[in-house]
């Protein structure tokens, strides 16, 4: 058997491939924030709550006839109306994206034009505001969610036995990004955001409704959060707590990446996810640290992040 | 950052001025020491107490946002360290209140000194972010090391004898020093920031190229401030130890961190009597709101998002423009 | 899962009942006013919440002939301050009269420093720490329900007698779950079992527990012990399933409750072992009490801590009937040494008696979670395995390092 540091090679394959997925995580919230940053130049705040949001929406768009009956005995849906984990997939990031829409249309718009503090403060209003309404509605020990049929049991990498499910994870999050990043770099409608990024007014000029694009922006960001949601929702308890427990460490990948850089945000979530696997493997104690270890490091070498241009 | 732009500039001419204070900051200031004596009467001290002790926290943050306009998002970890050892060697060590609390603020203010010299060096969000990161790592810290008695916190701090003479057990007492420690550092703040210095801080506020190029070294100012900041925090986690007489994680939690902006959000920032109103504001809401669970937390949002879309110049702001005098 | 609009319905009666915070102080021959402060807001909110107030309410409208009681219930947010302040208001200013539950160990030891200094009687039935009846006793203080101590020896030592010999640990990086980890490997290997490795993993912050779950599965231990709580307990046991360790070993979650089990759902906790000194199911007289408790709470069945604040409440209020409402309300510590010298009697926990550290004494159970065809209706969710008579599920009074026992 191969060992690197005394820790036998397979043990550290299987590490490394479990960070890689909690990367993928990492990376999809990131860049869903960092889409929101560096289009309408706000720091999003209420991430968390959001992707809770979805990882709720979810739960009840399964199974609705139980949270209907807790409501009041005896209301209930036909059961084609019971929508399963891969139709949630996409109707609650759909609805979580409205619900963002929404929040930009009314309350976020006011305040493109004051500094960036404003942003974070109003989004953390927020995000206090949906988790406390959420403890209200759903308690706060948490839904049970069933793995979908398709994704139950393990594989055999060879190295591990890696559930079918994270693989899953990897992929659809991976894909998530890839398509993303693609729509923004390498697209028309990509290329238009970015000039609206850099010169509204003559975007606008052009004909082109920059207001309009700005809330779609928005609701799309929201929508990858909601998307992250549904994923994590049959591993992690589905509980109003539980985006505020990710919140933190996502928007230290977000800085260390380069406010702003979709790329940079994809790269990091990826990377610090490895750096946390491996530290769990040397150092567990330090493996909830070690993200800002990094972030400290980097923005003093690097002050606009890894891949953030120089301000 | 901006952020204090809605106040008149009035360092230039003023025609009254006692101590610093113009004729409204005045009558402002002996209205506050004229309810900071009376208010015992009416309202229970422990609760007044508590809320000098976020007063004086939040007055020290706001000399950081309001007069240098830097947003440190992790002031938690000055106020929770200056907590954590003015509990501990109260308990362990027996010293005196007042030395506990004054080691309270030398603690705040030596992390200040090893966090800010890493943090002023970027400004604006990345300057929040690392301040964030660096009161992360403190929380993690304070979990682990054996003094701090991890989860359970240090319990059972004695509020000891005042110079070794005066019993502090009753509640009064701890009041009278209490409002005294609040007041003194108070007008601290209020001294510095009217001084040639605190001049220093506002033009570095307004404009650090132009401050730079006139001449002075900025990082070194920011740095001074920064460090004047943690000590006042570290004072108010000290005494607020021994009020309560325990010392826990939740001072040094980041949801601390985020409370203190509120406070200053909702009094104004950059005036001088915000913190004190947002603190006693926010306190009471927290209190009044007990019995209620989740509501507290919704309250308090929705506090935040109004003071944001309404009123950003907070309570004492928006009085302060419509008498048209700085408060 | 409080979806149900007669929950808010009973939140807004237990205020009325309670009322905010300020009220006049009190006059002459005023009824027994009992605080009950919990985590109303955060992630403890289902175990404890209205749900233990709830409790103490049954326990009230009982004892209605005999003593007048109101109950007040504050929200003390996980903050140790923000719970010494309601204590010191609810004495000072409210005349409360004896505080329960209390979760939250940082909480819980502050209070109870407060209530020592007042003088007024204090029933914990939410914390875990042992430190309440050891080191940190005082003479007001009476700790019902649980303690770590109880945890450890209920499902550290019965699992290995069914057979659970060899051991990991999943621990919280921290007091409680060092501590748990620490009573709970004594009584494994006292028992004859092996402790083959632990993974500690910093608290809070760690949502993902799949590689300490690999490392686990590698050390080929039959029985994973969670020494943690909330959150994280759920989510260990969530991905344990999912990576199928559940069907390779037994998973012992050292400190769970029913609530935690309905939120995780049977597909996922089934076969899972638990501790609690109370299940609404065990007999008769449990089964009455689930009953009539469900007329004040109907969304959820009570756990250990709610039927602890019901107990708890009702003993006081009899103690009370017994020695005078004058008498109970001008001292604590009076009230609670009558306490500890009356047996107690209720249908939650049958007969037991108040040890003199202020330890409540009785069985307690170690669980099994049913599998879905095994659960009949709704919260039908556990099955007894085995039972620690009374008189070994308690830590010795000779290790006890109270300083009201003299050794």
């Amino acid at each position: 058997m191969i060992s690197i540091f005394g820790v036998p090679g397979p043990l550290l394959f299987g590490q490394l491939s479990l960070g890689l997925i909690n990367g993928a995580f990492y990376a999809l919230l990131s860049l869903g924030l960092a889409v929101i940053f560096g289009m309408l130049n706000i720091i999003n705040f209420a991430h968390g709550a959001l992707f809770m949001l979805g990882a709720f929406a979810s739960w009840m768009l399964l199974v609705p006839n139980t949270w209907l009956a807790m409501i009041s005995p005896g209301l209930s849906v036909p059961d084609w109306l019971s929508l399963g984990y891969w139709p949630a997939l996409v109707v609650a990031p759909v609805l979580v994206g409205a619900f963002g829409l929404l929040l930009e249309r009314t309350v976020i718009r006011r305040l493109y034009k004051l500094d960036h503090l404003y942003g974070l403060l109003l989004t953390f209003g927020m995000a206090l505001i949906i988790e406390g309404l959420a403890r209200n509605a759903f308690g706060s020990s948490g839904m049970p969610y069933r793995t979908p049929d398709a994704l139950q049991g393990p594989v055999n990498l060879g190295f591990m036995f890696m559930p079918k499910y994270r693989l899953w994870v990897l992929l659809a999050a991976g894909g998530m990004c890839l398509l993303t990043w693609f729509l923004i770099e390498r697209t028309q409608l990509g290329a238009r955001l970015r000039a609206a990024t850099e010169n509204p007014d003559l975007v606008q000029a052009f004909g082109v409704n920059v207001p309009r694009m700005i809330s779609l922006t928005y609701a799309g960001g929201v929508a990858l959060a909601a998307f992250a949601g549904v994923l994590a929702a049959p591993i992690y308890s589905v509980n109003p707590n539980m985006g505020s427990n990710f919140i933190i460490t996502v928007f230290a990948v977000v800085v260390i990446g380069g406010m702003g850089s979709i790329l940079g945000s994809i790269v990091t979530g990826f990377g610090l996810g490895i750096v946390e696997g491996l530290t769990k493997v040397f150092y567990p104690q330090a493996s909830a640290t070690v993200i800002f270890v990094v972030m400290v490091i980097v923005l003093l070498a690097r002050p606009a992040g890894l891949f953030g241009k120089a301000a | 950052m901006g952020v204090t732009t809605v106040l008149p500039r009035t360092a230039a001419a003023r025609p009254f001025s006692i101590f610093g204070f113009s004729s409204a900051q005045a009558v402002a200031f002996l209205l506050l020491l004229a309810a900071i004596v009376l208010a015992p009467l009416g309202i229970y001290p422990v609760f007044l107490m508590k809320v000098l002790c976020f007063a004086l926290f939040a007055c020290a943050f706001n000399l950081l946002i309001g007069f240098v306009g830097l947003l440190s998002f992790g002031h938690a970890a000055y106020f929770g360290m200056g907590s954590y050892v003015s509990a501990w060697t109260a308990k362990t060590l027996g010293v005196t209140p007042e030395i506990a609390i004054l080691l309270g603020g030398l603690t705040g203010g030596l992390l200040g000194a090893a966090f800010g010299a890493l943090a002023i060096r970027r400004q604006g969000l990345y300057f929040a972010m690392i301040t964030l990161a660096l009161a992360q790592m403190n929380y993690f810290f304070c979990l682990q090391a054996p003094f701090t008695g991890g989860e359970d916190g240090i319990q059972q701090v004695p509020r000891g004898d005042l110079f070794g003479l005066i019993s502090l057990r009753s509640d009064m007492a701890m009041y009278a020093v209490t409002a005294v420690v609040f007041l003194f550092f108070f007008l601290l703040i209020h001294r510095v920031v009217h001084s040639p210095f605190g001049q220093v801080l506002k033009a570095i506020r307004e404009n650090e190229p132009r401050a730079t190029s006139l001449g002075y070294r900025t990082d070194d100012y920011k740095l001074i401030a920064f460090v004047l900041s943690t000590f006042i925090a570290g004072i108010a986690g000290g005494t607020k130890a021994l009020v309560f007489g325990i010392a826990t994680l939740t001072d040094v939690n980041y949801a601390q961190s985020g409370e203190v902006v509120l406070m200053n959000l909702l009094g104004g920032m950059g005036t001088i009597f915000g913190p004190v109103i947002g603190a006693g504001i926010i306190q009471w809401t927290e209190n009044a709101l007990a019995g209620y669970g989740s509501w507290v937390t919704v309250t308090q949002g929705l506090i935040f998002v109004a003071c944001v879309l309404a009123f950003r110049r907070g309570v004492v702001g928006e009085i302060a423009a419509l008498i048209k005098r700085p408060l | 899962m409080n979806i149900n609009r007669r929950t808010l319905l009973g939140s807004a009666a237990a205020v009325a009942a309670g009322g905010p915070l300020v009220r006049p102080a009190r006059a002459q021959g005023k009824p027994i006013r009992i605080g009950v402060m919990n985590d109303g807001s955060g992630p403890y909110r289902d175990i404890a919440g209205l749900a233990s107030a709830a409790g103490v309410r049954l326990a009230v409208q009982e004892m209605a002939d005999a003593v007048k009681a109101e109950v007040l219930y504050a929200d003390h947010q996980n903050k140790p301050d923000v719970g010494a302040g309601i204590a010191r208001q609810w004495f000072d200013r409210d005349g409360v009269d004896l505080i329960m539950d209390v979760n939250t160990s940082s909480v819980a030891l502050a209070v109870n420093q407060v209530c020592k200094e007042k003088d007024r009687a204090y029933i914990n039935t939410g914390a875990a720490t042992a430190d309440l009846t050891g080191p940190q006793c005082t003479p007001v203080t009476i700790h019902w329900s649980y303690d770590t101590w109880m945890l450890a020896r209920s499902t550290g030592g019965a699992v290995v007698q069914a057979g659970g010999d060899s051991w990991y640990f999943l621990t919280a990086d921290y007091v409680f779950g060092q501590q748990l980890q620490r009573d709970t490997t004594g009584f494994v290997t006292r028992g004859g079992g092996k402790v083959l490795g632990a993974s500690a993993y910093p608290f809070p912050g760690t949502t993902d527990f799949s590689s300490f779950l690999i490392s686990a599965q590698a050390s080929g231990a039959k029985v994973l012990g969670l020494a943690n709580a909330g959150t994280d307990t759920v989510n260990s046991i969530k991905q344990a399933a999912e990576f199928g360790l559940t069907r390779q070993m037994k998973v012992a979650a050292l400190l769970m409750y029913l609530s935690d089990v309905h939120g995780l759902g049977l597909e996922t906790a089934q076969g899972l072992y638990m501790t609690e000194s109370f299940y609404w199911d065990l007999n008769e007289r449990t089964r009455a009490f689930a009953e009539r408790y469900r007329a004040l709470y109907p969304t959820a069945r009570p756990n250990m801590d709610n039927a602890g604040c019901y107990a708890g409440a009702l003993h006081y209020l009899k103690t009370v009937k017994d020695m005078g409402v004058a008498a109970a309300q001008a001292s604590g510590a009076a009230t609670v040494a009558r306490m500890k010298a009356m047996p107690t009697s209720d249908d939650a926990f049958g007969k037991a008696r108040i040890r003199e550290d202020g330890l409540a004494i009785f069985p307690t159970y170690l669980f099994q979670v049913k599998t879905p065809a095994e659960s009949r209706g709704p919260w039908d969710y556990l099955k007894v395995v085995v039972t620690t008579p009374a008189d070994q599920a308690w830590k010795p009074l000779a290790e006890s390092g109270c300083p009201l026992v003299r050794t």
